[in-house]
């Protein structure tokens, strides 16, 4: 547990002179995102503790290379939690990964993302220069909101060292309800009960069954599970271990996520049919997330997630030596482009992780 | 300051503080501009623009060369490249309610009002979500999702009037953002027209995007990364029930420790709200809200979500206020009840501004845990500026929104006023916080900006800038200083010590 902010900078400084590639990491759990990585490791592992927690305040501030249990277990005593669910795909995953890679769990539609509860952080860039940026309070519009424009960068931009989050109470109870269910029917079921001013927490289809969460006080709970259940004639039922159901979706464990067929992530309009993805596919975030698992070029993907008002990324496994992201358009491939130039004038941070030409 | 227009050169450049525009030059500009914009978007008669010279904020005011009204985006397109090209800079306006001289002219560009991008142009009830142009005013947005049970989550103050495309431009919040977030939160994408006018979608239908969060950085960029043509928000579902419960307390720490209280417990207020004695007098003789006004502090705390929650948490809210003593605890029976007790709290800057001649709307924010230190100091400082100043607080999130009560047509009150409000800005970054929660940077905070960022993180800004807008017309002088700027201001001090005797001095500072 310590502060290496220093040493990371001196790195980056002497990276910035010799024109190295830095390989930066952190518990390298998701070193499967991504076209690869090259280059010297800048690791984040030893950058760790939590720099200040206020639980009243909501806000906690974290090193980068503090791993996401130990977050959990400090939040935990305090009844409050990292409320957008990141997932975990080891034990040694990291916040400041966790924000690189924009990764949110089943809640995110509802508690909002990573991205969504960031409050400010701490980057070196490329000139090696420590930088500030937001805070800890949960409003503030002064300056460009550059810690946002972090998550999903992948680490292109900058070594972020040090993230302040806005974090929330547990809810008072969760129930999750099943039923079997039709893809296209579940769909439908999962915008409308959206719609509807209830506290509904995650929805998702998966191998046939629709898969509902509440959370929140428990007599809300109850009475909306209570109704929910009234209205679909017996068929739908309350399921005991809804709590590993819903961590096995987070963290890709259920058997959908097994195995080495590339993994497609397609965000986009919830209420896209996509029909084309067949009934292998698995529905989250109440259909705004789509996986899928076959073997196809990311332009046939990235056509159909067009369609579907949205965008595609082959998250793991596939070739991984091309692009494996949304393809952007010229005018906003050339703003990043620009914009990496402005925070690493000498391309040294994770050069062609994100896009080969970032 | 009007225009000097003796000047004789043939190139105007006057992004680098150059308000030299030839007349010729003007009309000839002007002429470009209506061969594709009718005859009446393109205001060039000093009579016309004078409305345009000044937004929310009618203490900083300039005036334009002239104002541009374009009706389609292929418009927005044309006058921006014509704008690059010429390097002309270039000013968006929405409906003009900010509160930071975000919108105020350039006395060498144009404004590019968005008024006639006012049209809704699809809601989905399914998706829960609504494709807007950007002159489209905030609660025609909830108005017209109403029918389907939705409604748009940020609702500043100024909801009536200003537009969601301002709303982009200052990332706007309101009084309910604790629990539902800002504008930042509740957008899925929007359409820009950048700086050398080509047309992109940032963000799309779904929730997340592959790349760096252009829709992140381009919210609250205040005009100066793009002319924001469309924007397509979420709707949320309305609450069944909201119930407010309001308390009096005797001191302003125990009003502060009741917020810890609540939000320690666990419960997440739809809304909560902060009002000082000296706005809880005024916002009563106005409204008659039935506000206990012999309170120092008021708690507003609005709980909604299924009747059953509701029930459940306003309860626990009631007695948590009791045992943490609160002097007065009342709940709303009833919607009319509620409405009448928001009215106060809805009304306040209002009736502030009946008391006094003139106010001046500060907006901070800070760690709530040193808000009674905050509002000891704000005394302090109010003594020695000599200046009354009332509270409200948005005292979920820590925004504060000090109202400085002044007089204009006295000699200096207004620079003193200004010297006061830059003070508990400077006071709100020396405690954590920031200088500005919702009403954006602008002209007006530029000063305070060296106190919150240091010269690394300005000069990254400016980088950024240069990414967007390589030829910086894009609202040119707002937002970020220049490292002299950075510098300059500097070196007056961050915070005047009240100590000295320089109250009058401190209108030229």
């Amino acid at each position: 547990m310590g502060d290496i902010s220093q040493q990371l900078t001196e790195q980056v400084k002497q990276a910035a002179e010799t024109g190295t590639a830095l390989a930066i990491t952190g518990g390298a759990s998701k070193s499967f995102l991504g076209r690869g990585l090259w280059g010297q490791p800048l690791s984040l592992a030893e950058h760790t503790g939590i720099v200040s927690y206020e639980p009243v305040e909501l806000v906690m501030t974290a090193r980068a290379g503090t791993r996401l249990a130990d977050i959990d277990a400090v939040l935990a005593e305090n009844n409050q939690r990292l409320a957008f669910e990141p997932p975990r795909f080891g034990d040694t995953d990291t916040i400041g990964g966790t924000l690189a890679a924009n990764l949110s769990g089943p809640g995110r539609p509802w508690q909002g993302s990573v991205r969504d509860l960031v409050l400010g952080l701490r980057l070196i860039n490329g000139r090696g220069e420590h930088l500030k940026f937001g805070g800890q309070v949960m409003k503030n519009v002064a300056g460009y909101d550059a810690s946002r424009l972090q998550a999903g960068a992948l680490g292109t931009l900058g070594v972020i060292t040090e993230v302040s989050l806005k974090v929330l109470p547990l809810p008072a109870m969760e129930q999750t309800l099943v039923q079997p269910m039709a893809q296209q029917q579940a769909i439908a079921t999962m915008n409308q009960l959206a719609g509807q001013p209830k506290p509904l927490s995650a929805a998702c289809w998966y191998d046939g069954h629709l898969y509902l969460r509440l959370s929140g006080a428990a007599a809300a709970v109850e009475a909306t599970a209570k109704r929910w259940m009234a209205d679909s004639g017996g068929e739908m039922k309350v399921r005991e271990d809804g709590e590993a159901f819903w961590r096995d979706l987070r963290d890709q464990r259920l058997p959908f996520f097994s195995g080495s067929e590339p993994l497609w992530r397609f965000s986009v309009n919830p209420t896209a049919a996509m029909e084309e993805l067949g009934n292998q596919a698995l529905i989250d975030w109440g259909g705004a997330q789509r996986w899928s698992r076959q073997d196809d070029s990311l332009s046939v993907m990235a056509e159909r997630a067009a369609r579907a008002g949205g965008q595609v990324s082959l998250f793991c496994h596939g070739d991984r030596s091309g692009e494996v992201m949304h393809p952007q358009p010229s005018p906003l491939r050339a703003i990043q482009q620009r914009l990496k130039a402005a925070f690493d004038p000498n391309g040294i941070f994770n050069p062609g992780h994100l896009y080969s030409w970032l | 300051m009007s225009v000097a227009n003796s000047h004789e050169t043939d190139t105007p450049r006057p992004i680098d503080g150059r308000t030299d525009f030839p007349p010729v030059y003007r009309a000839s500009l002007a002429d470009r501009f209506r061969r594709f914009l009718s005859p009446d978007s393109v205001i060039t008669d000093d009579e016309t623009i004078r409305p345009y010279e000044c937004d929310g904020l009618s203490m900083y005011c300039e005036m334009p060369q002239m104002v541009l009204l374009p009706e389609t985006v292929e418009q927005v397109q044309q006058i921006m490249r014509i704008c690059h090209a010429e390097e002309v800079p270039v000013v968006a306006r929405g409906a003009g309610t900010g509160l930071s001289a975000g919108a105020m002219p350039h006395a060498g560009g144009i404004v590019l009002s968005l008024a006639k991008f006012n049209r809704i142009l699809s809601i989905d009830p399914q998706a829960r979500s609504a494709r807007l142009q950007p002159g489209v005013r905030n609660l025609a947005i909830s108005e017209a999702a109403a029918k389907y049970g939705l409604y748009y989550g940020p609702d500043p103050s100024s909801q009536i009037a200003c537009t969601i495309g301002g709303n982009v431009a200052e990332n706007s919040g309101g009084v309910h953002c604790l629990k539902y977030g800002l504008t930042v939160h509740n957008l899925l994408s929007v359409e820009v027209v950048t700086a050398e006018g080509e047309r992109v979608t940032i963000g799309s239908d779904g929730y997340d995007s592959c790349g760096m969060d252009l829709l992140a950085l381009m919210t609250g960029s205040e005009g100066l990364l793009g002319i924001v043509t469309e924007v397509q928000v979420k709707l949320l579902p309305k609450p069944e029930v909201a119930q407010v419960v309001m308390a009096g307390f005797d001191t302003v720490q125990a009003a502060g420790a009741a917020v810890a209280g609540i939000i320690g417990h666990g419960i997440i207020p739809g809304g909560l709200e902060m009002m000082d004695g000296f706005a809880i007098q005024a916002a009563e003789d106005f409204a008659h809200a039935g506000y206990p006004t012999d309170a120092a502090a008021l708690l507003l705390c609005e709980v909604d979500g299924t009747e059953e929650e509701v029930h459940d948490h306003i309860h626990q809210a009631e007695s948590l206020f009791r045992a943490l003593g609160a002097t007065s605890v009342r709940t709303s029976g009833s919607e009319e009840e509620r409405a009448l007790l928001w009215k106060g709290r809805k009304s306040a800057f209002p009736a502030v501004g009946r008391i006094s001649p003139d106010y001046y709307c500060m907006d901070g924010t800070i760690p709530r845990s040193q808000l009674a230190h905050v509002l000891t100091e704000m005394q302090r400082l109010s003594d020695h500026y000599g200046l009354r100043v009332a509270n409200v607080f948005h005292a979920g999130d820590g925004n504060l929104h000090p109202l400085i009560l002044f007089d204009a047509n006295v000699e200096g009150e207004f620079e003193r006023t200004e010297a006061f409000g830059g003070d508990i800005l400077n006071l709100c970054v020396a405690v954590g916080g920031s200088i500005t929660g919702e009403h954006g940077v602008g002209m007006e905070k530029i000063r305070q900006m060296p106190n919150q960022f240091g010269n690394l993180e300005v000069s990254q800004f400016h980088a950024i800038k240069q990414a967007f807008d390589t030829l910086g017309i894009l609202n040119p002088g707002k937002g970020v200083p220049t490292l002299r700027q950075c510098q300059e201001y500097r070196a007056i001090g961050p915070l005047r010590q009240p100590d000295a005797s320089q109250a009058g001095e401190a209108s030229h500072g």
